[in-house]
């Protein structure tokens, strides 16, 4: 089985700091893995070189997406290939419609794939479907993309767009920043509906918290640019009780 | 929604500076000698059949013309206009139309390229018509004369005029005589004073009182010929609780050298009437190294002369190698309320100089200002606007909101507002920011598979939805993808 | 927006009668050589555009050849009377702890002013001994205007009799804020020409206070001043200007700033005096990282008529700036504020921020607003907001419910009005000094 996604002893720098020095980390489809770490271990910068965002200069290693070299190809591509960043901080887009924006999104991915364009009413079945199971009322849709949006809302609305794209990889970029515990279970849930055997999630979160909502099959720890331990759900619980601090020494 | 993506498609399609409307109609025309002389305006009036009247005003206006000076206060570059190397009028020979089916097949052939059906019957057979669909009536003025206008019938029954100017001139000249120039005076400007002098054709309007118009009006601008100045003139008159909506539309073929359009538009409202005037100003911008393009210079102003009236100037431009041109409201009549919603987008060489002008005369004045730039390119965009208040002029009330958005670190945006308040009891809010497009939101739309070119269209169009509301549907449309094919190239 | 242009080749009578004025005291004006040529052409320019007027787009609100008509001829030095009339103003102007140089009527006072004990790093000297004696690189920046295409920079330059020239070297930190103070004496209408120099140099920090004051009997005066100031790098300077002049008298001011890299300038200034005023202020940033903020307020009653101008040239990437102004109007008081932030090519990241509000307490005053904003770069944030209107009415009726007078309501209110732009004076005495100045206005108001 060829994995989903292979990330190889990679080195990244922003402007003249080195963040990722040597980082390694295999997911295969249907796995959740969680990467968990102090701030500024690098966790973000992690996601961002997956999904292509500029200012990240890899400067060793690679990214395999299966098998593919990942960082050949741009953040559209990749997204068209099925993957897909939930954004800690999802930006606002003020004037452009949330339903316009997924439907144009979704036909250029699906236009990316040489598949047909969805229909309008296809696509607005769809959309209330999957928005009504995540307690999304219709008016959000109407309003600018998260213009006006309350931190829980954002975060639905990145799974919102999670679930309508099927992506094949999924990276939860600090799902849990700003949500109060009701929030954060309705947006674990909705995450939890999207677990398959054909797709993989890596949850990044600073707190074990999160876990107990989202469970993973395997637990990372990052410090200082590099994955010092792995382990299964119950490195958490332990990282928990005893911190990072820990690993300040193994780095 | 569709339209978004109508938008994207469009950008897909298209290839780096291509202007769609740039190709040439062969026909043969009947032009006045080049240069401009007492003799030209004479020639013009003559061919227009004018009465006396008329001429001598046109005359008037052509000597004070030959007093002033061209403006040099905005902000835009230009090499010297030689006024005697243009011609002043040019029209399609074969003339006195008694049906569309008379004119020129060329010219219907141009129209149709356009999108601009001319021929009611088309308009009427189209079997399905979506929902809330409008029809509109035509004028298409081709170079300096009016080609065609459509549902004249239907329009008399409601009691509506309109018809090309130089019909008016001579069918409703009591009319004409009351209004033209009285908010445009003959001696306003540089470029309106030449107006005056040889404006050629252009559209009259007239609602009489208490009338809907029943459809929207539009006029086509279509500049053919080479070297040809077009000065169109367009005068509305919305009587009291009337009310009309009218579109302009202009296209120019591409061409190396410079064309000149001075265009004046007078707008007159009574109590309780409104007009509400849209644009989207396409012409020619020049090709992507600089060369040829129109020289916008318009005169566009509408004068609220009646209690609780209401002028609304909303505008796209993206065309033009350059565009001067600060469609104004006086506000005169007690409680009337001026409009102005304005995108300019300039790309290229193309530089912008525009605004509006509120001047609140009358108490309980109200105005409202909207303007979005967008500069690309090497191109140079500036909003410039006046808001000012008078003595008497009570309880006026303006709020202005000016953003720019950057393409790029090799153009400009500017704004300049002058904010005059000459009363304790005016209030006035304004405010603007320029900034360029978010590389966040770019990002954002490209991980969910858009390209950065449709990621910058979509943003751009988020960016103007608030002006874009404002035109009528079949326009917003239209304009929707005017501004993705200008943005051609912007993202490196 | 003006459309006809005004016949610029007829020279108007002023010019003439200026270039008379200049030919008879040109002994009496320092400096030869390449000073006197300077003025020379500073003269020639200023005769070819004349006062300017309200055509002229940066003057379009101030017409100075209708309202100011002529330049006076030069005031006389001053004799023994005038400085005794000045000293007794002298009393109730002086900053307290600061070090007073003191010009009266255009001409720098001695037995006035405070040269004593000098901190170390810090040397005074006067224009005309400058103009006179000085080296060549304080000759060139004191000269430094004649880039400027402004007529009446120009004829500063051409006329300027005396003033103050200050350089703080590197490194040194003055403890003591200095203070110009420019009194008029003279009982004839005169015109004074001054010019002031101050160099701060790397990592050096100032305190500058200016103020102008008329003396008792000083009439009809016009006060023409210029004010040529470098920043260095890592450098910091606090600056307050209060301009209290005469209510029959002009007054034209210019200060030319550049700004060096990682140095931050606060300047303030108060428009509280004179007929006729203008203050016009060119900040530049020549390093990166610099921050500055510029506040103003303009207090006018009467029949004022009060300019502040200022333009903010971001010509390198990533500075910071900051306006703030504020106009309260009463009678037939006439606020013009102009502020024009310029982004040049290349000045990436620059944070620029514009806000000004006009507050008019009577229907027959006029507050014009012109916020520009030039920006030739695109990685830029940038923007200005204005306002105009009257007292929140629901706010005095609050007050007047609570006991107030209404004057008193007024002026509780109008001083939180002015607040915001003298709130953002860093420096605690120097915003005392600001709101001392307000209060006076409000206090004469009644």
């Amino acid at each position: 089985m060829t994995a989903l996604l292979e990330v190889k002893n990679l080195q990244v720098r922003v402007e003249e700091r080195e963040i990722l020095h040597g980082l390694t980390l295999t997911v295969n489809p249907g796995e959740v893995h969680a990467i968990m770490g102090p701030n500024g271990s690098g966790k973000s910068t992690l996601s961002h070189v997956i999904a292509g965002k500029a200012g990240y200069e890899v400067t060793g290693g690679e990214v395999l997406y299966k098998g593919e070299d990942l960082l050949e190809m741009a953040p559209n591509e990749r997204a068209a290939k099925g993957v897909f960043l939930a954004f800690q901080y999802p930006v606002e887009i003020p004037g452009v419609a949330t339903m316009n924006f997924l439907h144009t999104a979704l036909n250029a991915q699906r236009k990316a794939r040489g598949e047909k364009e969805i229909l309008t009413p296809d696509f607005l079945k769809k959309v209330r479907e999957v928005a009504k199971s995540l307690n999304i009322p219709q008016d959000m849709l109407k309003r600018g993309v998260n213009v006006g949006f309350s931190g829980g809302e954002k975060k639905r609305n990145e799974i919102l767009q999670m679930a309508l794209f099927e992506p094949a990889l999924c990276i939860l970029d600090e799902m849990d920043s700003g949500l109060d515990i009701d929030a954060l279970r309705v947006a674990a849930d909705g995450v939890n509906a999207l677990r398959s055997k054909d797709r993989a999630m890596v949850v990044i979160t600073h707190y074990q918290r999160l876990l107990n909502y989202i469970v993973p099959d395997v637990v990372h720890v990052m410090s200082k640019g590099r994955v010092v331990k792995s382990g299964g759900k119950e490195l958490a619980l332990e990282l928990e009780k005893s911190g990072y601090a820990q690993f300040d020494d193994a780095a | 929604m569709p339209a978004v993506q109508e938008t994207v498609d469009r950008v897909r399609q298209i290839d780096v500076d291509q202007y769609r409307y740039g190709f040439e109609t062969d026909i043969e025309s009947d032009k006045a000698p080049k240069g401009l002389s007492e003799d030209t305006v004479r020639f013009i009036s003559a061919k227009k059949n004018e009465p006396a009247w008329m001429l001598e005003w046109r005359l008037e206006a052509y000597r004070r013309w030959l007093t002033m000076r061209e403006p040099e206060w905005a902000r835009v570059h230009y090499p010297k206009i030689d006024y005697q190397d243009y011609y002043y009028y040019s029209a399609p020979k074969r003339k006195e139309l008694a049906s569309l089916d008379e004119v020129d097949p060329e010219i219907l052939k141009t129209y149709e390229k356009l999108g601009i059906p001319l021929r009611e019957q088309e308009m009427l057979a189209g079997v399905v018509r979506p929902e809330g669909e409008r029809r509109i009536a035509v004028d298409a003025v081709f170079d300096s004369v009016s080609v065609a206008t459509t549902f004249q019938k239907e329009l008399k029954q409601a009691g509506v005029i309109f018809m090309p100017i130089s019909e008016a001139i001579r069918e409703h000249p009591d009319l004409v005589k009351k209004y033209l120039g009285t908010v445009v005076p003959t001696s306003d400007n540089y470029f309106a004073t030449l107006n005056s002098a040889v404006f050629s054709d252009g559209s009259f309007v007239y609602v009489p009182p208490g009338v809907r118009c029943p459809m929207e009006l539009s006029t086509y601008f279509r500049i053919n010929e080479r070297n040809t100045g077009q000065f169109e003139r367009t005068l509305i008159i919305a009587d009291k609780g009337a009310y009309v909506s009218y579109l302009e539309g202009c296209t120019a073929p591409q061409r190396d050298e410079n064309q000149l359009h001075a265009a004046v538009v007078e707008l007159v409202t009574h109590d309780d009437a409104e007009i509400k005037y849209s644009t989207v100003q396409n012409w020619y911008p020049g090709n992507s190294e600089g060369k040829g393009g129109i020289y916008n210079f318009v005169t566009k102003r509408g004068d609220c002369r009646g209690h609780n009236s209401k002028i609304s100037w909303t505008q796209v431009e993206t065309g033009s190698a350059i565009t001067w041109k600060y469609p104004s409201c006086i506000l005169r009549g007690d409680n009337s309320r001026g409009e102005f919603y304005s995108i300019a987008i300039s790309n290229g060489y193309q530089q912008v100089d525009s605004g509006t002008k509120m001047i609140h005369l009358g108490k309980n004045t109200t105005s409202r200002i909207i303007s979005k730039g967008i500069a690309a390119g090497v191109s140079q965009n500036t909003y410039r606007g006046l808001v000012t208040a008078h003595r008497k002029a009570t309880n006026a009330r303006n709020f202005t909101a000016c953003d720019s958005l950057l393409i790029g670190d090799k153009c400009g945006a500017h704004t300049v507002p002058y904010i005059e308040a000459k009363n304790s009891s005016a209030l006035f809010e304004h405010e603007a920011t320029t900034s360029k497009i978010s590389e966040d939101m770019l990002f954002y739309c490209v991980q969910r598979g858009l390209s950065p070119e449709e990621a910058v269209a979509l943003v751009v169009n988020g960016f103007v939805k608030d002006v874009l509301q404002q035109l009528p549907m079949e326009f917003a449309v239209e304009a929707q993808k005017l501004i993705s094919i200008s943005l051609e190239g912007s993202v490196g | 927006m003006n459309v006809a242009l005004a016949k610029t080749d007829m020279k108007t009578d002023t010019s003439r009668a200026l270039s008379e004025a200049f030919a008879n005291v040109r002994e009496r004006l320092p400096g030869t050589g390449s000073v006197a040529e300077v003025r020379q052409r500073a003269l020639e320019s200023f005769e070819q555009q004349g006062l300017p007027h309200r055509r002229v787009e940066d003057w379009k609100y101030t017409d100075l050849r209708t309202s100011m008509r002529e330049v006076l001829p030069l005031a006389a030095a001053p004799d023994e009377a005038a400085a005794s009339r000045a000293a007794s103003i002298l009393k109730s102007t002086a900053v307290k702890g600061a070090r007073q140089l003191v010009l009266v009527d255009g001409v720098y006072a001695p037995q006035l002013s405070n040269l004593g004990k000098l901190e170390k790093g810090l040397a005074i000297r006067t224009l005309r001994d400058a103009l006179e004696t000085g080296g060549e690189a304080v000759r060139d920046q004191l000269l430094s205007s004649k880039q400027s295409t402004d007529p009446m920079v120009s004829l500063n330059t051409a006329m300027m009799t005396d003033g103050v020239v200050i350089e703080v070297s590197e490194g040194a930190e003055l403890a003591q804020p200095i203070q110009i103070i420019h009194i008029a004496s003279g009982a004839v209408p005169a015109a004074m020409f001054t010019r002031s120099l101050l160099r701060v140099g790397n990592k050096a920090k100032v305190t500058l206070i200016e103020s102008f004051v008329a003396a008792d009997g000083a009439k009809s005066y016009q006060a023409h001043d210029a004010l040529v100031v470098s920043v260095g790098s890592h450098a910091r300077l606090d600056h307050v200007r209060l301009m209290e002049d005469a209510r029959d008298a002009f007054n034209v001011s210019t200060a030319f700033v550049t700004v060096g890299a990682h140095s931050h300038f606060n300047t303030f200034n108060l428009t509280a005096g004179g007929q006729l005023s203008r203050y016009q202020a060119f900040i530049k940033f020549a390093g990166e990282h610099a921050r500055v903020e510029t506040n103003g307020v303009n207090l006018l009653n009467g029949t004022q008529h009060g300019d502040t101008t200022l333009f903010l040239d971001h010509a390198v990437p990533n500075g910071a700036s900051r306006e703030v102004f504020r106009a309260v109007l009463d009678d037939r008081g006439h606020s013009v504020f102009q502020g024009r932030i310029i982004v040049r090519p290349d000045a990436q990241k620059t944070d620029a921020k514009m806000m000004t509000r006009a507050l008019l307490l009577s229907d027959e005053a006029e507050a014009d607003n012109k916020p520009e904003l030039e920006i030739f770069a695109d990685d830029v944030t940038c923007g200005h907001g204005a306002t105009t209107g009257a007292l929140d009415q629901s706010l005095l009726f609050y007050l007047r419910a609570r006991g107030l007078p209404e004057k008193e309501a007024q002026a509780l209110l109008i001083e939180a009005f002015v607040g915001e732009a003298i709130e953002s004076i860093v420096d605690d005495n120097l915003r005392d000094i600001a709101v001392g100045a307000a209060r006076r206005w409000l206090a004469a108001r009644g």
